[in-house]
This record gives structure tokens, sequence and C-alpha cells, in this order.
């Protein structure tokens, strides 16, 4: 510190000190004041329906009995779903893109990847609705529900209403949609490696496979797993990409092809005609979906944490 | 001999596959990609900037809600670029390692990621049932918070890569943190800085879930922020829902205008980030 600024320190530090400090409790005070408005605005639900709220898949406005099982299970199911058939699928094309792509194709397919990731989801519901449910309807569900004896098992999994608007095509298009994400940050994972592990595996005599499987996969663990919690998350809380698709049922899903509903999608759904009861039930789905978001991300960004991205 | 073959079978079947994989997932983004044009194309005309959102089976555009957007996504980055330039800031110069900035650059990474419909919950319950109703700012401020935690993240980051000298080099002319910060580190790092606010602005440009029941929807050109406001989100649900096939045209049109925009946003931004570099 110089000798002038000690002795007539610049009366806007302080200022710009304080106001620095009250931006970033203003972020730590958004996080609380969401808890609160979640708690008071769903108490009257919660009180009223105790833990049967959460067991419960009655979803009645007329008598007023609202259970949140149907849109919990509906939200897990196309999250885990989602993010079963989206893993793989990134992983491959993150490692085709940084081992096995030519540099002059690689660049150019990173960076559209990397924009398709902020396409808003209600393009990928629009595209749900109108494009993908239809197809589906007719080249999948209808060949599967005249094939199957609705008796057997496969029968009992795969029967529903064929209009393509189910948990199935929903978690499709969620797959699509947090596709583009979790391969850009698998990219970049992948390229923070130092080129030397890789060379040091090849030189060992490893093929390919063996360098990434059992090399640089390992490596980057630890990221990974962070980064499939932040998809998880993703899939969990998407609201427009699933309303669009998921047929808004609140019954318990009993097959695959079902319709049925997620916390997101039922909040979106009934909210601005909601009111009493109903409203607070809202709100109370409200919490429970960020319960289950902030111990997915709590989770991502703990394991993340020694490699920020 | 038998193992080599073996391990050279799976090394192949693997390229093929991950091959196969990445084709697979491009050919589904560009068939999102095509639709998308095919549909929306068809419904861009002159009228869909000069005409209002019409009733079902008429002709219109959708130019309130184009304005509506514009608006609210403005006043939600002023919201956002002072806030979160500030928390970063505060989160690479003054206070990040305290514990208390370990906490708030958690809760800044869990709010990045947080489902957007809760953060419109919570705007409803502050501003919209205390105001008596919904408005343009109380989506803008939903907006805002949701691109506040991405302004803060990135301001953060792009302050830590500035080097060291530059502060001491402030310091040691007299200057006090404040004028460092504002005249030296911030100049440096204007690039990067709006590059964040660029992201933050194609984030919270095709955000519906928090805009349904805070800014609700306008059917009218509309500048009064105390109304319900009208945007391109807002009026792309209801109308892709919706069994008119006019409708659903200006939805996919609608569509077509925000994935334009936050495009040609993330590009832009990618390009003065890029810019930054090769100098």
């Amino acid at each position: 510190m110089s000798l002038q600024s000690a002795r007539h320190p610049d009366p806007v530090d302080p200022i710009f000190r304080g106001l620095a400090f009250a931006a970033a409790t203003t972020l730590l005070l958004t996080l609380g004041g969401l808890i609160v408005a979640l708690m008071i605005g769903g108490w009257p639900a919660i009180s009223k329906f105790g833990f049967g709220f959460l067991t419960s898949s009655t979803w009645n406005p007329v008598t007023e009995v609202y259970g949140a099982a149907g849109p919990i299970v509906g939200t897990l199911i196309t999250a885990v779903l989602s993010l079963a058939i989206a893993l793989p699928i990134a992983v491959c094309v993150s490692v085709f893109l940084t081992q096995y792509c030519p540099k002059a194709i690689a660049q150019p397919v990173s960076t559209a990847i990397e924009l398709l990731a902020g396409i808003p989801s209600i393009v990928y519901g629009m595209w749900g609705l109108f494009v993908f449910a239809p197809w589906f309807a007719r080249t999948v569900q209808l060949p599967i529900l005249t094939s199957l004896d609705p008796e057997s098992f496969w029968g009992k999994l795969l029967a529903g209403v064929p209009n393509g608007a189910n948990i199935f095509t929903a978690s499709i298009v969620l797959a699509i949609m947090i596709l583009p994400y979790m391969s850009a940050v698998f990219r970049e994972l992948f390229r923070s490696i130092p080129p030397q592990v890789r060379e040091a595996a090849f030189g060992l005599g490893c093929t390919s496979y063996e360098v990434v499987g059992s090399v640089l996969i390992p490596y980057v663990k630890k990221g990974m797993i962070g980064v499939v919690m932040l998809g998880f998350g993703r899939a969990l809380g998407e609201t427009m990409a699933v309303t669009f698709i998921i047929g808004n049922s609140h019954r318990f899903p009993d097959s695959l092809f079902a319709s049925g509903s997620t916390l997101a999608s039922t909040i979106a759904n009934e909210f601005n005609e909601a009111s009493g009861v109903h409203l607070a039930s809202l709100i109370a789905l409200g919490l429970v979906l960020f319960l289950i978001t902030f111990t997915v991300l709590a989770i991502a960004r703990a394991l993340l944490s020694s490699q920020r991205y | 001999m038998d193992r080599a073959l073996r391990r050279k079978f799976a090394n192949q079947a693997f390229v093929v596959i991950c091959t196969g994989a990445a084709l697979v997932a491009l050919a589904a983004l560009a068939l999102i990609m095509f639709s998308l044009l095919t549909k929306g194309v068809g419904g861009v005309d002159l009228m869909l900037f000069t005409a209002d959102t019409p009733a079902p089976d008429s002709p219109g555009g959708l130019r309130n809600a184009i304005v509506g957007s514009i608006l609210m996504c403005g006043v939600a980055m002023m919201i956002a670029v002072v806030i979160g330039v500030l928390a970063g800031t505060w989160l690479a110069e003054i206070g990040g390692n305290t514990p208390y900035g370990h906490v708030v650059r958690f809760l800044n990474d869990v709010l990045l990621s947080a489902p957007s419909i809760l953060i419109g919950l919570f705007v409803y319950w502050w501003v919209v049932v205390p105001m008596g109703g919904f408005s343009g700012w109380a989506g803008a401020i939903a907006l805002g918070i949701l691109a506040t935690p991405i302004v803060t993240r990135t301001t953060e980051d792009i302050l830590n890569l500035q080097p060291n000298a530059l502060r001491e080099a402030g310091m040691a002319l007299g200057a006090s943190q404040w004028v460092t910060v504002r005249s030296i580190i911030w100049k440096a790092a204007g690039a990067g800085m709006l590059t964040g606010g660029l992201l933050g602005f194609a984030r919270i440009s095709g955000e519906t879930a928090p805009l349904l029941f805070t800014a609700l929807n306008n059917q009218f050109l509309s500048f009064d922020m105390s109304k319900p406001f009208a945007s391109l989100p807002g009026a792309i649900y209801p109308f892709a829902m919706s069994p008119y096939e006019t409708w659903n045209t200006l939805a996919w049109a609608g569509a077509l205008l925000i994935t334009l925009a936050v495009l040609g946003v993330n590009i832009l931004g990618r390009w003065l980030a890029r810019d930054k570099d090769h100098k």
C-alpha cells in the first residue's frame, strides 16, 4: 500500500466493497428466499396431507385431495430413462470427437454441439409434440399394440393409448435435449487430460479402446460423475420439453407407454387455474422438486469442485 | 495371438460404436433443426413483425411478443449484470477465499442449474402475490435471477484469469482497490465479461417456465411493465398447444426466431471471446 492511500483512503473503496458484498449476499438470499417461499406456500398442503402427500397417487381437484406420488415417480422415471439413453451416446460422441475424428471436422462439429446445447427447451418440446410423437405412435406404438398379447409382460409394459404422448417419448426428447450439453462437457473433460497420459498409455501398447476405457475415463471419473449428476439435475427440473409430450395425467404410471406427469410439468400446467389447497399442493410439489434437485446438484458440485466446469 | 486378435476386434468395435453414436446424435439434432426450419420459415413474413398475436384462425403476427421479450430480457439483463458483476468481483477480488465466499460460490453454482420453474415459483411468491398481480416486472425479475448466476460465474472466472501483476501495478500507483478494479481489472477483462453477459442473455431469452406465472401473457402491444406482459415463449407455448393451425404456424415461426436469436447471441459471444484469445 502506498503512503498516500494510507493517509487519504479512497472514500469509494468501502462503498465498493460493501456493494460487492451485498451482491454476493443477494445470491444467498435468493436461495434462502426460495426455500422459505416453497415451505410457507406449500405448508397448507403439507399440514393437511402429511406424509401421505408423498405416497398417495390421488390428484383430484374436485374432492381437493392431492398426492404427489404420480408426479414424483414420473419425474424419476423420465430423468433416469433419459440419462440412461443420453449418457452412453454422450460418452461415445465426446470420445469420437477427441480421439477419432479428423481435426478439420472435429472443431466445427464440437462448436455446433455446444451451440445446440443453448437451444431453448421449448423447441425440443415442440419437436416432440409435432414431429416425434405422431411418428412414434404410427411406427412404433401401433405395431406393438397389434402384435403383442396384452396380458404378457411386454404387453403390459408397453400398453398405452397410441398417441405418442407418454413417458417413454418424453424421456427420449429429454435425452436429446441433455445430449449436446453432456457431450460438450465430456469433451472438455477429455481435453483437460494432459497429452502425456494418453501418449504413455499408447506407448505401453494399448489399443485406443483400452486407452479410453482403462486410462482416460478413469482419469476424469470424478468429473464425469459430476457431469452426469448435472445432466440428471437438468432432466429432473426440465419443464417445457416434457410438458408438451408426457400427456399430463396424474395417475401412477403403470407402463412405459402410458401418459404421466412430472413435478415440473404439473406445476406448469395447473398453476394458473389453481387456488387454495390446490395451489398449496402445487407449491409443495415445487418443494419436493427443490429437495431432489438440490441434493443431486450439491453432490454434482461437490464432485466437480476440484475441476470446475 | 488369440488375445491380440480379441483386443484388435474390441478396439474396432469400439471405434465403430463411437462413430455410429456420434452420427445418431448429430442426425437427431439435425432432424430437430430441419423441422424447425421447414415449419418455421413458412410463418415468417412481414406481418410477423408488424401485427400482434391474433384470435384463433385469423391472420396475425408476434409483434407484441417480440417487443415484450426484448423489454423483459433487457430489464432482466440490467439486474443480472449489476448484481452478477459485483458478486463475481467480490468472489474474485475480495472475499472469495473466506468460508462465506465458499458458501456463496457453492450456492451460486447450485442456482446456476436450479430448475427455472422453481425461480418462477419464487418470484410468484415474493413479487406477484405482494404486488397483487402478474406483471412484466415480475417476469423480468425472474429472468434476471436466472441470468445472475451465469454472469457471476463468468465474471469470477475471467477476473481470476487476470495476472496479479495488474493488481500490483494498480497498488504501486497508489490506487485504491475500487480504482484498481474499475480502471484496470474490469477493463482488461471487458471482452470476457461481455461474453458472460451474452451467454446469460442467450439462456434467458428462450426461458418459458418462469414466465408462465410471473409475466403471464398479453394479447396486445404493451409497454406498461406493471401489467401482464407478452413474451415470445409465453406466446409460443399456448399457440403450440392449441388445435388451430394458424396459431401452430405462428408458434413455429416464433420458435425459429428465438432459436436464431439465441444462436446469434451465442456466436457473437464466442467470437468476442476468441478475439480476446488471439491478442
